[in-house]
């Protein structure tokens, strides 16, 4: 066997793979285990988007974009810098898209307001008589599944190893056997409090549709103002406006947000529900054709931060990143490495402590 | 071929618009009103027929839905055939998604209800890769077949060597030169002494005429014998022979199709429908007949339909009576598949640059590098296209050995404008 790994990760999805090889980086004997690429990461969007719901949610996603721009992406991971347009319907949501830009530009970001005109000028395929919107341009698409790949790509993975427990140097896998290690790091996704109960994490269900290739169709991420209510409101169920231009040509639309659905099941209503609010900001969507339907389980927590850093006493998380895991795994890859190493992180970690969650 | 053929050939790639012949045609969505069928049958082949006719005998008020344009399944399609009077037909209609509702379907006429439903779905071609088999004038046999009844293609007077295994070549060939075909050989790649010993195991039932019509191809029929590299009017068998050709029509077997089935989260096994005694399905109501639960040909197709219909409409005494005849027809599916089960070589044949996966382009030198099927669709795309890997997840599942390869598509079952869904 190799020898005893200074890390033994829990976890082969984006998080996971982004842990790995910051850890790796560091000189650390890193393994992973789980399924390569995810569960989450297999099904969900890939838009690197920063996002200003809370100042500390702000600077993991904008740290995250950085450190995605720095990276030399091999041609697989399919990156566009397609550029966010936020999309106002009203005068209200226009408001929202003022106070969005002030606060992007006070923070270093690029981002421009357009009128009704120039959202259609910008975007063909709305439905014209939007108030207008907001184009953040550092934005971008990236295929997940690829990049996780890539990352890991040299760490060295145990095939087909289902974790049982976890305690804070030691991981038993399914069949009774065990490997100790220097640390453990859950990175297991909604599957993290199989491992790790205390933590406060609830499986949010989402859905997605595919459409065959129509390039052109669509410049931007495309995400209505309204997202926001969606994705950090905390309703039973919700759906937005969020459609993607994939490197292929094809068109992923989205999103639903669904609690306490742990199943893959298709829930055609709220199928049907997401694809007509989709039709609202975006009719000729309505005649091109899915060629396949999913769901995916987001990994939420109560208030929509991941919980990254060491439980006390006790194993290491990077877990509850809900519906921008793609985005913040390179920034919570970096916050672990620097932890682990005994320096600074390059922003303050506080917010994202599981301890804060943790009784 | 002249002009480059603007269709896949294998009946499975949705860019077809072959109206009304082939499985692969998404049927024109008529959003239609909600109803409601006692016993629904998806599928109007041999099984769906016999079904229909067992369940209105017994009394039950039936409803067949079929994406082809008139009943008769792969085997009557060109002729036709009627189904008893007072039983609904919904032809050109697709199933596409379980609806909202339990036991309700998602169809392309809109949703229906059922009380009991019985899948019989049919069977697909298997297409195995090798140099050059996604080059225009490549089809499967079926396919071709489909494509010359459809008038997309002509076969009159053209060169058509007939390749792969399985019975369904000698069908195919014996109908091509009926419609004027020159068939020029017929490559099965199964050997004389277990042709042999099939013909000599067969019932008398559409196989057997199918042999004979076959076998009357005389020296042109070649046994143990298979094609390795296909050029533009050429094809190269393993026996080192070259024969120009216009068409080269192949499939290596039939396999199930298990989409609906699975969609319903009905038990498979072995890559059909799991059923008991009386044709029913791991899911309670949910029956399943025909080529679906294993391929039997047209004989199993017509009793399994039959002991379908009269269980699903409570006529278990009459269905009891024929488990006999039943399980003469299971005898002959054994025979089947002892016959002509695959040989090694022919998962040999594709070379590094070989197309594997046909929506996505993928060769099988992306696919050597992936450890399962789950990597190979994540990671190289193969499966992720239009067909739902319909036909690479069957050829990736013979080639590689892995498991869930032939696994089931997600919902939409055929790509379908967004609004439908909806
Ligand atoms: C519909 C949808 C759309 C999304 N869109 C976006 C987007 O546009 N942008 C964005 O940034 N994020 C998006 N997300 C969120 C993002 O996909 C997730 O946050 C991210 O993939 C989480 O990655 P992860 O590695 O934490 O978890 P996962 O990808 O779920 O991986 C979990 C890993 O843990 C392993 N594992 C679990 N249990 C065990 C065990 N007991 N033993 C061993 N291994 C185990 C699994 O096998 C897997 O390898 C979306 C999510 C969904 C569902
Ligand atoms: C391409 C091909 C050609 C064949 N040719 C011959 C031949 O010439 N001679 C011979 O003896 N045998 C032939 N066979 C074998 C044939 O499968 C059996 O002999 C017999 O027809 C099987 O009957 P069945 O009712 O089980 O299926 P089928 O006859 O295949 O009927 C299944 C029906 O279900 C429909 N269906 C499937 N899925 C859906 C859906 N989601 N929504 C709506 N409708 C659906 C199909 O369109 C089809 O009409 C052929 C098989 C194939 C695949």
């Amino acid at each position: 066997m190799s020898p005893r790994p200074d890390v033994v990760i829990v976890g082969a999805g984006m998080v996971g793979a982004a842990c790995a090889a910051a850890l790796a980086r560091e000189g650390l004997h890193v393994e992973t285990i789980g399924e390569p690429a995810g569960g989450a990461t297999a099904a969900g969007m890939g838009h690197i988007v920063a996002m200003d719901d809370s100042e500390a949610q702000f600077a993991l996603t904008s740290y995250s974009s950085r450190l995605w721009d720095a990276l030399d992406l091999p041609p697989q991971v399919e990156r566009e810098r397609r550029g966010t347009l936020w999309v106002a319907a009203d005068e209200q949501e226009m408001a929202a898209a003022r106070a969005k830009h002030s606060f992007y530009t006070a923070h270093g970001v690029q981002a421009e307001v357009l009128d009704e005109r120039a959202l259609a000028g910008a975007e063909p395929e709305l439905r014209a008589g939007f108030a207008g919107g907001l184009r953040v341009e550092s934005d971008s698409v990236v295929y997940a599944p690829a990049a996780a790949a890539w990352l890991a790509r040299d760490v060295p993975h145990r095939a087909g190893a289902t974790a049982v427990s976890v305690a804070p140097r030691r991981v038993t896998f399914s069949d009774g056997s065990s490997i100790s290690c220097g640390a453990v790091l859950v990175a297991a996704g909604v599957a993290s409090t199989a491992l790790l109960p205390q933590l406060p994490i609830r499986v949010r269900k989402g859905h997605l549709a595919i459409t065959d290739r129509y390039p052109g169709f669509l410049r931007h991420q495309l995400v209505e103002l309204g997202y926001l209510k969606s994705a950090h409101g905390h309703a039973a169920e919700s759906v937005a406006f969020n459609v993607q231009p994939r490197a292929t040509g094809q068109i992923l639309i989205g999103s639903s947000r669904q609690y306490e659905r742990a199943d893959a099941r298709i829930d055609s209503p709220l199928l049907a529900a997401m694809l007509r609010r989709a039709f609202h900001y975006m009719p000729r969507l309505a005649q091109l054709s899915v060629i396949r339907t999913w769901t995916g389980l987001r990994a939420a927590t109560p208030d929509s931060l991941p919980l990254i850093g060491q439980l006390q006493p006790g194993p290491w998380v990077a877990a509850g990143h809900e519906g921008l895991g793609i985005t913040t795994s390179l920034g919570t890859a970096a916050i672990v490495a620097d932890q682990m190493m005994g320096r600074a992180t390059a922003i303050p970690a506080a917010p994202y402590s599981p301890g804060r969650a943790v009784a | 071929m002249s002009a480059p053929q603007p269709l896949c050939g294998m009946g499975t790639c949705f860019g077809c618009r072959v109206d009304g012949v082939r499985t692969c045609v998404p049927a024109v969505p008529r959003p239609g009103p909600r109803r409601h069928a006692p016993v629904l049958i998806i599928g109007a082949g041999p099984a769906g027929i016999a079904a229909a006719e067992a369940a209105a005998s017994a009394g039950a008020q039936v409803t067949v839905i079929d994406n082809n344009a008139a009943p008769g399944g792969q085997i009557w399609c060109a002729e036709g055939r009627t189904l008893p009077s007072g039983v609904q037909l919904l032809a050109a209609t697709t199933v596409i998604a379980a609806a909202d509702a339990e036991r309700a379907l998602l169809t392309a006429a809109g949703i229906i209800s059922y009380g009991r439903l019985i899948l019989c779905t049919g069977a697909r071609e298997l297409f195995l890769p090798f140099p050059g088999w996604t080059l225009p004038g490549v089809a499967g046999a079926g396919g071709l077949q489909a494509l010359a009844k459809s008038g997309l293609v002509r076969v009159d007077g053209r060169r058509v060597v007939v390749a792969g295994t399985g019975p369904l070549l000698l069908a195919v060939a014996a109908w091509l030169r009926r419609h004027g075909a020159q068939v020029v050989r017929i490559a099965e790649r199964t050997s004389w002494r277990k042709l042999a010993a099939f013909a000599a195991a067969m019932p008398q039932s559409k196989w057997g005429d199918a042999l004979a019509l076959g076998l009357g191809a005389g020296p042109r029929l070649r046994a143990s014998t298979w094609p390795v590299r296909y050029t533009p009017g050429a094809v190269e068998l393993n026996s080192g022979e070259r024969v120009a050709c216009d068409y080269l029509a192949c499939g290596f077997g039939l396999i199930p199709c298990t989409e609906v089935a699975a969609l319903l989260g009905c038990r498979l096994a072995d890559g059909a429908v799991a059923v008991n005694e009386w044709q029913e399905t791991s899911q309670p109501a949910i029956y399943a007949a025909g080529e679906a639960t294993g391929i039997g040909g047209v004989d199993q197709a017509l009793i399994e339909g039959e002991i379908a219909g009269l269980a699903a409409a409570d006529a278990h005494e009459q269905a009891a009576a024929l488990f006999t005849s039943r399980a003469e027809a299971h005898r002959f599916r054994r025979v089947l598949a002892a016959a002509f089960a695959l040989r090694p070589e022919l998962t040999q044949l594709a070379d590094a640059d070989t197309i594997v996966c046909r929506c996505e382009s993928v060769s099988l030198a992306q696919l050597l590098s992936q450890p399962n099927w789950r990597a190979a669709k994540l990671q190289s795309r193969c499966g992720m296209g239009v067909c739902q890997g319909r036909i690479c997840g069957p050829a990736t599942a013979t080639l590689f050995g892995w498991p869930g390869a032939a696994e089931p598509v997600r919902p939409p079952l055929f790509p379908v404008p967004a609004e439908l869904l909806a």
